[in-house]
């Protein structure tokens, strides 16, 4: 889907979901600064990317400007709305849902950043070695990869957490194990379209060893699409630790992260009577997961070019 | 086509092999057995009780012989005895299966009918803002916490305006009736399925864009039929192929969602009896249903490429 709105009245709106792809740049920029003003060019990334800037500070820096601890007690200020002492509100035992919020966030986007540090690792490592070795390696590994991806996601993490024990580790562990293999797939989809270009074919006649073949010349190749799809499996992340965690079989009380904030409202007091200490983990969850979307979104149109777009 | 099932239906026999080693390897890290949920550790001369009564159910035997004595037993049909009631697991989920399969087969024809819809109209009119607000949507709907939308859903439609009930299957103490379920049915149905509107617009939109330059479009076209026409017989049927591989797709994700939905309603489903599995750590009941889930989706994934050979009979399998 290369082909540009034919009429010039779309084309503020075409920016908010395409960029803009009757760009034709001869000009001598490096490949980094292209994809950079690429999705610079693209109003929702941009717009992603500043609110999920700001979601990521405000979560970082919440020990400097919050005041209150997001822990203590306030017996007197049980259950009571939104006001300027309490942005958020309370919630059942007084404590500063606004703080919770923030300190949940941290929890929360460690889970979603570490699950796809691992995914990375193991799945780029994995593909790698499918993709460049081929044959019953690649056969072996491709049917793991299958029959990890058989499994419904929940279903299994809340099995594994089931035996590991629920906790932030177990969470990470879960998620992370069931996560590679979509990057695994890719890195080994591209290593294969690659493995017989001339400039791999030559590489090797000029008598450089696997090790090189893969880390100089076929991995820089595969950076834009793993990018993206590690951008997408964070936001995934972030959304199953949040329904495990709302299962309470996540990240347990008394730490707060955005799904065990929900948990309360499954009682329907707290879900009719003090909306407040739900919908705001709720809408945080939702605006931080919808900004990384985004930022895949520019990054595709950014760094993968090839790519079409759904 | 024939070959093409077969062939397909022994490929799964490994895989489901494997799937089985990993359950009940799972099973067996689980802390606590059979023997210690039905005989207390507290209770005098525990332990001899114990190991008379781990003879018995052969749970001293070497792993292996456990597993293939448990494999020959699951493939039988029978997936062993929850460790709290006792009741044979087969039945007990196969008690839970109809509210489920209501559940998730209402959500999936719901998200179908409307994403595709939705998808064709939004191909139809590529870069309008009719288009715009669609896909725009689409990311909202790919964001959203399942169960932040289900509580939202319930405490729009049910708390403030009353129109459904909160949760539940049908009226408490009351029989299930089709009219009381279909009323219980429309909040957690929808939520499930609103998600996967996304999904279905997102792949319908691609696919119908990419035959409507076909050469067959506009020899319809210029043969002076009616856009409707056109649009119903010669787009959207050539469309729907790639967009019934996505019914595959969606099925893993309904099942996860499922877990979700029928916590958040207390819908008396499979989901519902995962999760009381998992805090009661009644390990036969879990492993019954991942096991359970893996071969749903193994046969979801089976039925979609040969519905889509038959949809699209170009599509070759050798």
């Amino acid at each position: 889907m290369t082909e540009p709105p034919l009429i010039d009245k779309a084309a503020g709106l075409d920016q908010m979901t395409h960029g803009d792809h009757a760009e034709t740049n001869y000009s001598s920029e490096s490949p980094g600064r292209l994809a950079l003003r690429r999705f610079w060019r693209h109003r929702l990334a941009r717009f992603g990317a500043i609110l999920l800037a700001t979601i990521v500070l405000a979560v970082l820096l919440s020990p400097i400007f919050i005041w209150h601890d997001p822990s203590t007690i306030n017996l007197n200020q049980r259950g009571t709305g939104p006001s300027l002492q309490h942005p958020f509100g309370t919630d059942r035992t007084g404590r500063d849902v606004f703080a919770r919020v923030l300190y949940g966030g941290r929890i929360s986007l460690f889970v979603g950043v570490v699950t796809m540090a691992l995914a990375a690792i193991v799945g780029i490592t994995v593909g790698a070695i499918s993709g460049f070795f081929g044959r019953w390696v690649d056969a072996t590994l491709m049917r793991v990869v299958d029959i990890v991806l058989t499994f419904p996601a929940l279903v299994i993490i809340i099995a594994l957490v089931a035996v590991l024990g629920p906790g932030v580790r177990s969470t990470i562990i879960a998620l992370s194990l069931l996560r590679w293999p979509q990057i695994a797939r890719i890195v080994r989809g591209e290593f294969l379209r690659l493995r017989e270009a001339d400039f791999v074919l030559a590489a090797e006649n000029a008598g450089a060893s696997p090790r090189v073949i893969i880390t100089r010349h076929l991995l820089p190749n595969v950076i834009g699409p793993v990018t993206v799809a590690l951008t997408l499996l964070m936001a995934d992340a972030i959304l199953l630790e949040a329904a495990l965690s709302f299962l309470g079989l996540g990240i347990q009380v008394p730490d707060p992260s955005w799904g065990n904030m929900l948990q309360d409202a499954q009682s329907i007091n707290v879900l009719e009577n003090l909306p407040w200490m739900w919908i705001f983990p709720g809408v945080f969850i939702m605006a931080t997961v919808l900004t990384i979307n985004f930022v895949g979104d520019g990054l595709r149109d950014a760094l993968d070019p090839r790519s079409g777009h759904g | 086509m024939w070959i093409y099932i077969v062939r397909r239906l022994l490929l799964s026999i490994p895989m489901l092999f494997v799937i089985s080693i990993i359950v009940f390897g799972l099973a067996n890290m689980m802390p606590g057995d059979a023997v210690t949920a039905m005989i207390s550790p507290e209770a005098p001369g525990s332990d001899e009780l114990s190991a008379i009564r781990r003879g018995q159910l052969g749970l001293d035997r070497p792993v292996i012989a456990q597993y293939s004595s448990w494999l020959g037993q699951v493939a039988q049909g029978n997936l062993g005895f929850s460790f709290i009631t006792g009741d044979s697991v087969t039945s007990t989920i196969g008690a839970r299966m109809s509210a489920t399969i209501i559940l998730m087969g209402t959500s999936l024809m719901f998200s179908i009918i409307v994403g595709v819809a939705l998808g064709v109209v939004s191909a139809l009119r590529q870069y309008s803002g009719t288009d715009y607000a669609l896909t725009l949507f689409g990311f909202i709907g790919l964001s959203i916490p399942l169960f932040f939308l289900g509580l939202v859903l319930v405490y729009l439609f049910a708390l403030r305006l009353d129109w459904f009930p909160t949760s539940g299957i049908s009226p408490a103490g009351q029989p299930r009736t089709i009219m009381s379920v279909l009323h219980h049915l429309v909040l957690p149905g929808i939520s499930l399925g609103l998600l996967r509107v996304a999904l279905f617009m997102r792949y319908t939109r691609a696919s119908v864009l990419e035959v409507l330059h076909a050469d067959w479009v506009s020899t319809a076209e210029s043969k002076g039929l009616k856009r409707r026409t056109v649009v119903a017989w010669h787009i959207v049927r050539n469309a729907l192929g790639p967009v019934l591989t996505v019914i595959g797709l969606a099925i893993p994700v309904l099942v996860s969602g499922a877990i979700v939905i029928e916590q958040v309603f207390q819908w008396p489903g499979i989901g519902l009896l995962f999760i009381n599995a998992v805090n009661q750590r009644d390990a036969p009941v879990l492993m019954g249903i991942v096991m359970l889930s893996a071969v749903v989706v193994i046969v979801a994934n089976l039925l979609t490429d040969i519905l889509y050979a038959w949809v699209d009979p170009r599509v070759r399998y050798d």
